[in-house]
């Protein structure tokens, strides 16, 4: 994917064409390279959306987040397992920070789900998010088009745990899970943080532990003194797992399932899908502009500091010096 | 928009892909420190690692490795059942067609190097070996992948 694009979109088409629909007909490897294609967005990866777009919006985009280590790709893990008795085929993006100093990533949340390796229906892909813009990079919204349109029924998209970011997840998930863990005394702070506002299906995973029904009395009451504000007339679900164990796995994979059809009554579901597509284009367009800020910025340093001790209005003055550059390069695009 | 160089459209300060590599152990092999301390050091050297832990049979590994398309497989074995796993590993590969490099890290007497060479692994790291050295020659085995990487 180096060098200049040919502008040969015909030939491209075709070739894309034929390695989706190999995709489609269960080539992991092939899913893979593709996935691969659209980390970049460059013209052939845009060409590869359009081509994926035009067969994706069907399939159910589950989001599973929460605290860091309550237990989400375990419960992905048994999640598949059960996805998979119901006949399902399930995709499953992992999202992993990138360390903020070298910019590379450890990622191990396959590590909990590698039992489904070498299940044809499973399709699992680690993904570091380069720290742009929250979450959820371009990159991953652009692949949960890929696996929707490769024909995987549920796709689980796992991201990072608790923040502002993690609201990323919003716009992309029809349906989003909250998984939290007993005794973690900082459950509080998860509420008042905002992220127990975001959930369609709370988790209460490790409900092995002792303490679990104090947390889970918390939760209840949380939910019905409607801290926790139901999105479109849903009342948010609570259910109690215990991923090592496997209990509450059915029940889990029943709320959810009861969602998709809350979504798909209320005309939500392909609305859902449209503010994914909405939000791909927007960080992408922001992430340019941001860019070249960046640059700019970096490049006019002195000149900033300048104006700021002397302009009479200085925030004009910036917006003067960082506005003319900016229009510069946009042009040049 | 024919001839748009690609640099002009993609947002900057980020490269064209980040090395990524796939650390695993194979078999019964419950020595995991080696490949914790290697994911970690790539890590920190700025490669996207997927680290699939201990106890993977090679068709776990290969799937893995294509699933996620990685630049480089990074094995590592301290039980001394290398010959007969690896060998596992490069015939599934070569039998898929596919040819991402192979290293193998971990307690290898030397007179099994060659086999393992033979075999199409292209570098063994033996206990003691610089973090260093293991950065940069997976480095470069990720940029020659990157290089003769089509779709
Ligand atoms: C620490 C250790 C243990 C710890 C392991 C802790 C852990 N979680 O890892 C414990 C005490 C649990 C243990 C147990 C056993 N051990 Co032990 N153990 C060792 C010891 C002393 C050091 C291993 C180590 O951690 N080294 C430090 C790391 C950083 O080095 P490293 O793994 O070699 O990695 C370097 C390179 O090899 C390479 N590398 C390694 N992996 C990878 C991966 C990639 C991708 C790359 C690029 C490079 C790379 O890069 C690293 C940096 O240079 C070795 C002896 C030795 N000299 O190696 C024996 C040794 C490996 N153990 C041995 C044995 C026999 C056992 C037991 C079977 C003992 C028993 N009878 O109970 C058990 C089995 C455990 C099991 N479930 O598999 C034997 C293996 C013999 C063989 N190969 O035929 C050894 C060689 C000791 C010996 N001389 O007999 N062991
Ligand atoms: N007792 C108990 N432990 C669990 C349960 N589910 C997961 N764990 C353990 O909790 C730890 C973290 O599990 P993960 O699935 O990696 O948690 P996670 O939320 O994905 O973690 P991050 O992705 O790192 O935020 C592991 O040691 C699991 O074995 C459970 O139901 N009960
Ligand atoms: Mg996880």
């Amino acid at each position: 994917m180096q060098g200049r694009y040919s502008g040969d979109t015909g030939g491209l088409e075709e070739r894309l064409l034929n390695l989706i629909e190999r995709a489609r007909g269960g080539s992991r490897a092939l899913a893979g390279k593709l996935l691969s294609v659209l980390e970049t967005p460059s013209p052939e990866a845009g060409v590869l959306l359009r081509l994926l777009i035009e067969k994706s919006g069907g399939n159910h985009v589950v989001g599973v987040t929460g605290i860091p280590g309550a237990g989400k790709s375990t419960l992905a893990s048994q999640l598949i397992a059960e996805y998979r008795r119901r006949g399902l085929r399930v995709g499953v993006l992992a999202i992993d920070p990138s360390s903020p100093l070298s910019e590379g990533s450890l990622m191990a949340d396959r590590l909990r789900m590698q039992r489904h390796a070498t299940d044809p229906g499973v399709f699992i892909r680690s993904l570091a998010s380069k720290g742009l813009l929250g979450g959820l990079s371009l990159a991953a919204l652009a692949m949960v088009e890929a696996l929707d349109a490769f024909g995987y029924d549920k796709i689980i998209v796992e991201t990072v745990g608790v923040g502002q970011a993690d609201v990323d997840i919003l716009d992309v998930a029809h349906t989003i899970l909250v998984v939290t863990m007993p005794g973690a005394g900082d459950d509080i702070q998860a509420l008042k943080a905002g992220v127990m506002e975001i959930g369609d299906v709370y988790v209460l995973n490790k409900s092995d532990k002792p303490e679990a029904e104090q947390t889970l009395e918390f939760m209840k009451f949380a939910l019905e003194a409607g801290t926790v504000s139901a999105r479109h007339g849903w009342t948010p679900r609570l259910v109690k797992t215990s991923a090592v164990q496997g209990t509450g796995i059915p029940e889990l994979a029943d709320a959810i399932e009861e969602h998709r059809v809350f979504l798909e009554e209320k005309g939500l579901f392909a609305q859902r899908v449209e503010d994914r597509r909405v939000k791909l284009a927007r960080l992408y367009a922001r992430s340019l502009v941001d860019d070249m800020v960046e640059e700019i910025v970096g490049e006019k340093r002195a000149e900033i500091l300048d104006t700021l001790r002397k302009s009479p209005d200085p925030y004009r003055s910036i917006l003067d010096l960082v506005l003319e550059e900016l229009r510069m390069r946009l042009q040049r695009l | 928009m024919s001839g748009l160089s690609l640099q002009s459209y993609e947002p900057r300060g980020r490269p064209p892909k980040t090395p990524k590599v796939l650390v695993a152990k194979l078999g019964l092999d419950g020595h995991d420190r080696g490949a914790k301390v290697v994911a970690r050091a790539l890590r920190d050297a700025g490669f996207d690692v997927v680290y699939t832990g201990i106890r993977q049979t090679p068709e776990q590994v290969v799937e893995a490795a294509l699933q996620e398309d990685v630049d480089v497989i990074g094995i590592s074995i301290l039980s001394g059942a290398h010959i007969h796993h690896v060998s596992r590993l490069m015939e599934l590969l070569r039998d898929l067609g596919e040819d991402i490099p192979v290293t193998v890290g971990g307690t290898i007497p030397l007179p099994d190097i060659p086999r393992l060479k033979e075999m199409g692994v292209r570098e063994v790291f033996l206990p003691g070996t610089p973090l260093q050295v293991i950065v940069e020659k997976m480095r470069r085995l990720a940029e020659e992948r990157q290089g003769a990487r089509k779709i």
